[in-house]
């Protein structure tokens, strides 16, 4: 992964607009030959997923199937195909820069939504409850740390993340 | 006494004590000091990732300025932390383009990155400061006659450009400290597999598939228990088999044990002070036969 520009790229080929972005830098170089969906663990167990097609697709400029279909949140980011690929297309960050531009247009998992509200409030993707934090003691902790959620919503602002939910309430 | 930045991430205090107590436990007793900072988040791990990389990566150097403060490394437990916050410090590191970009974010919290301190998982720590041979030594229970299927997890290894933890296709790390206790480190089909933790939620039926695998493959091969760095991991592998009943109709009866874990028991540390009672699948069948 390497820097990207600040994307105002309207008019670009998708493929352009995707190379254009923080992980998708590498995209081009792709020359379809296979590896990283014989190396996915995901590929291997249903057709819903295969890494070559959506690197295909999105090369093509197939941009609406692609950032509104199912497949981009199939990967579990295992980073199979990225170490094998013999192009260094660094293809499960693509995957973040393809889901990214998802997540922008509004389309967000449910799941994805929970994990950004959680974040905004605590700054921790899972709640610790007030009932495991009263037991530390009882097994020898030591009390947790308050977590920097002002801090974090400050980052969380600037770089205008605190805003993405509601672009899924829009696209709904 | 080495000193670390304890970075302890969200799943392990929400729902593993067994880990962190069996972590704190043996590291204090080889010497390792762990430092609690305030202010530490979220590492901003896969699923933040996947929302917005540039703030992830933000979030993840945030936590590395809290530790440059204190002029401490950082020490995580959970694989999934130790990614998000190695990858984040090698890559901003590297680019100093990146670099000032992020900073530009983090100036609205009052931080800057400088890049001057390290990442590391907790075996690391094991391995550099400890030593696998001296490690051996500090053994008062060997686990002799266990067979332990080793887990790395995909996040200890990859990507290993930027993780730089142990070659991502033939690792040994996790296999020597293992053995450093006394016990086997067996060989089982697709060891380095993915267990499908990070599709529980998006796709449960996938993430369980995934998981079975693993049980499968580790049963065949023999294996006593299998070993995890990473709370992911954990859940997906021992959580994942009553799931796994209920769904598949099918029982593995797999105890599924942070490498802590055994560590502590191999250290001597009394197992009812190690919170077992927290793990899904029970663990007695382990701990009879190391005490
Ligand atoms: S392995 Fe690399 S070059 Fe081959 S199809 Fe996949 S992304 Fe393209
Ligand atoms: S990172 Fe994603 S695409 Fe690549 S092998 Fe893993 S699951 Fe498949």
């Amino acid at each position: 992964m390497k820097h990207g520009k600040d994307e105002k790229t309207t008019n670009l080929a998708f493929s352009d607009v995707i190379s254009s972005r923080l992980g998708g830098e590498t995209i081009n170089l792709c020359y379809q030959c296979g590896t990283c969906a014989s190396s996915c663990p995901v590929a291997k167990i249903t057709p819903r997923f295969n890494p070559r097609e959506i690197i295909k697709l999105t090369l093509s400029g197939e941009k609406d199937e692609v950032i509104s279909g199912d497949a981009i949140w199939l990967c579990c980011s295992c980073y199979n195909c990225q170490e094998r690929c013999p192009q260094k297309v660094e293809i499960a960050d693509v995957i973040y820069a393809l889901r990214n531009i998802a997540v922008k247009e509004g389309y967000i998992p449910n799941i994805f939504s929970e994990f950004a509200s959680a974040i905004l409030n605590d700054a921790r993707v899972v709640k610790v409850s007030k009932f495991v934090e009263t037991k530390r003691p009882t097994l020898g902790l030591p009390p947790l740390q308050p977590t920097g959620v002002n801090a974090l919503r400050k980052i969380l602002s600037a770089t205008g993340f605190d805003k993405l939910q509601q672009k899924k309430e829009e696209a709904t | 006494m080495t000193s670390y930045a304890l970075f302890l991430g969200c799943t392990i205090p929400a729902r593993q004590p067994n880990y962190e107590v069996s972590a704190r436990k043996a590291l204090a007793k080889l010497g390792i000091e762990l430092v609690d900072l305030a202010d530490m988040t979220c590492c901003a791990p896969p699923p933040v990732q996947s929302i917005d990389l540039e703030t992830s990566l933000s979030i993840a150097a945030y936590n590395i300025c809290l530790a440059e403060e204190a002029n401490l490394n950082i020490v995580t437990l959970c694989t999934g932390c130790f990614e998000s916050l190695a990858m984040a410090n090698a890559m901003l590191k590297a680019d100093k383009q990146l670099k000032a970009r992020v900073n530009r974010i983090l100036s609205n919290a009052g931080k800057e990155f400088e890049g001057s301190k390290e990442v590391k998982h907790y075996l690391q720590v094991l391995v550099e400061d400890i030593g696998t041979k001296n490690l051996k030594q500090k053994i008062s229970k060997p686990l002799s006659n266990l067979k332990v299927a080793a887990f790395y997890g995909c996040h200890s290894l990859r990507p290993s450009e930027l993780l730089k933890f142990d070659d991502p296709e033939r690792p040994r790390v996790f296999d020597d400290l293992i053995e450093a206790l006394g016990a086997e480190s067996i060989e089982y089909r697709n060891k380095l597999r993915c267990c499908g933790g990070l599709l529980r939620g998006y796709s449960d039926e996938l993430a369980l598939e995934l998981a079975r695998e693993k049980l499968v493959n580790a049963s065949k091969a023999g294996a006593d228990c299998i070993a995890t760095l990473c709370p992911f991991c954990f859940i997906a592998l021992d959580l994942g088999q009553l799931q796994i009943k209920s769904k598949f109709e099918e029982e593995y009866n797999m105890p599924v044990l942070h490498y802590s874990e055994l560590l502590s028991l191999s250290l001597g540390i009394d197992p009812k002070d190690l919170a077992l009672q927290s793990h899904k699948v029970k663990v007695d069948k382990i701990v009879n036969k190391v005490s």
